[in-house]
């Protein structure tokens, strides 16, 4: 059917429009500076073409190097590939022979000859880049900040939020309606509009640039949201079996850690990943917060300096990007379905 | 990583979750020595205390800081607001904010739309949302990486190794062209964010109940009436959620613009301006806190409508 057809190619140009431009990115990690520079990554099975120029002692030798194709070769720089393999050059002195496979036989004596060889070679995937970023502690530094600044700025808020949802949900609060609208407001504050007094609170207080304050922002700007998803949760706990318990004089503090929480877990869930991936993945907070020496940069920060250095270390730039990209997207694909289960619970309560 | 590097990493992390979890365990403790008044607040009060110290007193320090001069000593009065609406690098932020914060969540949300509603059919569908929804775990600087090879540009006589310009005849410097840059940018942020449109909407289509869609086909709706007139309709709701939220996530993009042009030729826009006016050069706080607060005045609208459907749903 034609339809189908349509249908099962539309979803297929999507699918490639979405993964095609992160295909490139984890190829062009696996190539070497110069091959990046030269072609494009989608050319990665196409071979490369280089000129050299040697100079040549009289006798035999070879002039490629393992995994080259001999195209031709010169004896001035004009035309490097002026001569076919196998040809015979004569010299004012003497003659120069070089075969398919790149063995000569020169028989010039004197001092060394000038010779240029185009070769071609097929490209070659390295780990090179790997093996550099993973040798830089730099790198492994950024990871560690990374790691320091994240998870107490994802335990923290889930759990401030646990308490207030429970209180929303579950507690007489007064003026219940009036603190929901202001939660719900402040979801559409933009940062930018709190950073400049947040900052100075901090400078007050000496802990600007400081692991306490990065923490602090992060819990307090990922509040509303997480306030938000868990009331919703919260709310679709059996009020019966709360008030059960509060006849059966349960504690407060027991129905919330036995009954509240244990039935909210898919929502918890569902918000630890989207705190995790929105802190690991922030760029302006820990540039504000934290700032950008050497001693507290996270990994975001270092990419945005190697994107900034133009021309320069694409290998490092790629390979970094992927270091930093692998953990929350094996994270996510890892738990993808209490993500979306979780994001269905925030978002259609029609 | 080193023995004195790996304490660094681990001794905060540790200290933060056992602060956590006393905290946890003393709330129970409190909690049985407070009157029933007090309980609620027992729960409530360290989200409050942080909602005003971090969000509702910054958010008012700034509208004062943005009536005021630079140090924030000097009545200025309008003036900050003045400048933004006739500075020609302000205005330029402004309208392409407008532009970012119409055209990504619309687009986004119609390629949802439409990636929703043909993944549903498939057997491998799911994985196709999978695919799409990838990029939500991808950082805007990754983003940026990722791009870079998509945009770069070469002169005429190099090999392109972009990948737009490649499969173009003509190779041009698309991050370095007015217009066609901001647009460039936020061909980015939609493909960052399309694939939690198409979740949503996919997990809302699925919601509409059968019998309404078989009730349409029998009455000889073809496939794309049923889908203008009675699919779409039921799930205005997601679809309205989905463009807010989106609409945020554009006011609010700074990384793609900061990391990818810096806000040159031509590509600025409100947020990243205002880290430039705090940060960059000569601090202005007062300019940069009215910018925000423009960027803050774009979302009440958003903002007030939210709050009335939360509300309705609340009761």
């Amino acid at each position: 059917m034609i339809r189908r057809g349509a249908v099962h190619g539309a979803a297929l140009i999507l699918v490639l429009i979405w993964t095609v431009p992160v295909l490139g990115l984890v190829i062009t990690s696996f190539r070497d500076r110069a091959q990046i520079l030269e072609t494009g990554w989608w050319q990665i099975a196409a071979e490369n073409r280089a000129v050299r120029a040697m100079r040549l002692d009289p006798g035999r030798g070879d002039l490629l190097v393992p995994g080259e194709r001999l195209i031709g070769w010169g004896i001035a720089a004009r035309a490097p590939a002026a001569f076919p393999p196998g040809a015979v050059a004569d010299l004012p002195r003497g003659q120069l022979t070089v075969d398919a496979q790149g063995h000569y036989r020169l028989d010039v004596p004197g001092p060394p000859t000038r010779v240029f060889v185009t070769v071609a070679s097929r490209p070659q995937l390295t780990l090179a880049n790997y093996r550099q970023v993973l040798g830089d502690p730099g790198v492994w530094a950024a990871l560690g900040h990374t790691l320091v600044v994240t998870i107490p700025a994802v335990v923290l808020p889930v759990l401030l939020a646990a308490f207030a949802a429970y209180a929303l949900v579950f507690l007489p609060v007064p003026g219940r309606a009036v603190l929901i609208a202001v939660i719900v407001g402040l979801l559409a504050v933009p940062l930018q509009l709190t950073l400049i007094p947040v900052l100075r609170i901090y400078t007050a207080l000496g802990i600007g640039h400081s692991y306490i304050g990065i923490w602090l922002a992060h819990t307090a700007f990922g509040l509303p949201v997480a306030i938000w998803l868990l009331r919703n949760a919260m709310q679709a706990v059996p009020h019966a079996s709360i008030a059960a318990a509060r006849i059966d004089g349960a504690a407060e503090f027991t129905i919330f850690r036995r009954i509240a929480l244990p039935l909210s877990l898919p929502a918890i869930a569902a918000l630890s990943i989207f705190q995790f991936l929105w802190v690991w993945n922030d760029l302006l907070l820990a540039t504000v917060f934290l700032g950008s020496t050497p001693d507290r940069q996270v990994l975001t920060g270092l990419l945005r300096d190697l994107l900034g250095s133009h021309g320069g270390a694409w290998q490092v730039l790629t390979a970094s990007a992927v270091v930093s990209i692998i953990v929350p997207v094996v994270v996510f694909f890892g738990l993808q379905r209490a993500l979306i289960r979780g994001l269905m619970a925030g978002t259609a309560e029609d | 990583m080193s023995g004195g590097a790996l304490t660094a990493v681990i001794g905060p992390i540790a200290a933060v979750v056992l602060v956590c979890v006393m905290w946890f365990r003393g709330t129970g403790w409190l909690l049985d020595r407070v009157g029933s008044g007090l309980r609620p607040w027992v729960f409530l009060g360290p989200s409050v205390v942080m909602l005003v110290l971090w969000l509702l007193y910054p958010a008012l320090a700034t509208v004062w800081a943005s009536v005021h001069d630079a140090d924030g000593r000097g009545w200025l009065g309008a003036r900050n607001y003045h400048w933004v609406f006739t500075d020609p690098l302000a205005r330029q932020a402004l309208c392409n904010t407008v532009v970012w914060a119409i055209v990504v969540p619309t687009t986004a949300t119609l390629i949802g739309l439409f990636a929703a509603r043909i993944t549903d059919r498939l057997n491998w569908g799911g994985m196709a949302r999978a695919m799409m929804f990838l990029p939500m775990a991808i950082s805007f600087v990754g983003a940026g990486v990722i791009w870079k090879f998509v945009y770069e540009y070469r002169p005429e006589d190099q090999a392109q190794i972009g990948l737009l310009n490649a499969l173009l005849q003509v190779p041009r410097p698309w991050l370095m062209l007015p217009g066609w840059n901001t647009l460039c940018l936020m061909v980015v942020l939609i493909w960052a964010q399309a694939g939690f449109a198409t979740v949503i909407l996919s997990a809302a289509l699925r919601r509409v109940p059968p019998p309404v869609i078989q009730a349409a086909t029998l009455d000889g709706a073809g496939d794309w009436a049923r889908f203008r007139r009675i699919e779409v309709p039921h799930i205005s709701g997601a679809i309205s959620v989905v463009w807010t939220t989106l609409f945020i996530v554009s006011l609010k993009t700074f990384d793609i613009v900061f990391v990818m042009t810096g806000g040159q030729w031509g590509t600025q826009v409100l947020s990243a301006l205002v880290y430039d006016l705090m940060f960059r050069g000569s601090a202005d706080f007062g300019r940069a806190a009215a910018v925000a607060v423009v960027l803050m005045a774009l979302v009440v609208p958003v903002m007030i409508r939210t709050i009335r459907i939360a509300g309705q749903e609340g009761r």
